[in-house]
């Protein structure tokens, strides 16, 4: 462990000085630099906290892949009456979603977690606008857009496709900033 | 002269405190830039990934550069400080 450094004074050759004394001076005027010193290096590392932060956002965007959906039977279109919604999860086990059908021939579906703090959304059919009880945040239920309160992003969708009677959820669609 | 009150001390303590000022304006930036760039990651915009990383770097490399200011500052105040000892020669 390295306890002394070289002197800095001008001319003075090969005098070593503890290291000590950087930090803990016998002079009462020195604490001022200690102390700012000390926080200006508290500042520093944070700031590469920061950039690591950054550079770990970098490698996770190089790495992901594109995800692949496989095709889900959700229900029959006739299981879901006008205004009615049934829950399902695509495409994971892990991701509840919510189909609503907001017209006869209408059906929509979008990820049931609030983009911002991943509450559960219900539909409201007298506003016809999904909502998040948690914080208030209202989406449209035509495109899943935030209406109104604290969520960043419009929900995910599902996208679906209908075969005769069958509702199949085929993929997701990730939506950027409203 | 008096520690406290001697000029040298005093235009360190301000320079310090200038560089101090500025590492922390680059770091409130460095906060917000992660923050949105998070933000736009989670959204599906890749393309701000990229660039906002060399900021944040740049901006970390100033700060650095900064710190490494203000520990010359402290050293030569030391220095100026400090009495000679009687073994040793200027």
């Amino acid at each position: 462990m390295k306890l002394f450094k070289r002197s800095f004074r001008m001319g003075a050759r090969n005098v070593r000085e503890p290291l000590w004394r950087d930090e803990f001076s016998i002079y009462t005027a020195d604490e001022r630099y200690v102390s700012r010193r000390q926080f200006t290096k508290f500042l520093v590392l944070t700031s590469l906290g920061m950039f690591a932060g950054n550079v770990w956002i970098l490698v996770r965007a190089a790495f992901s892949k594109t995800p692949t959906f496989s095709e889900k039977f959700i229900c029959r279109a006739s299981d879901v009456p006008v205004g009615g919604v049934q829950l399902f999860r695509f495409p994971t086990e892990n991701d509840p979603c919510i189909l609503i059908r907001p017209e006869e021939d209408t059906f929509v579906a979008y990820s049931q977690k609030c983009t911002h703090l991943s509450c559960a959304v219900f539909y409201s059919p007298e506003k016809k606008r999904l909502e998040c009880p948690c914080h208030e945040g209202y989406f449209s239920v035509r495109n899943g857009a935030v209406l109104q309160g604290p969520p960043p992003r419009p929900l995910p969708r599902v996208l679906l496709e209908r075969r005769g009677e069958e509702i199949i959820a085929v993929g997701m669609e990730l939506r950027g900033e409203t | 002269m008096d520690q406290q009150t001697h000029p040298g001390r005093k235009r360190g303590l301000t320079a310090i405190d200038g560089a101090l000022a500025l590492i922390a304006l680059l770091l409130i930036v460095q906060m917000w830039l992660l923050t949105a760039t998070l933000e736009s990651y989670l959204a599906g915009h890749h393309e701000v990934v990229l660039p906002a990383a060399i900021i944040s770097g740049l901006m970390s490399l100033v700060s650095v550069g900064l710190y490494l200011f203000v520990r010359r500052i402290d050293a030569e105040a030391r220095v100026r400080r400090e009495p000679m000892k009687p073994n040793e020669s200027r």
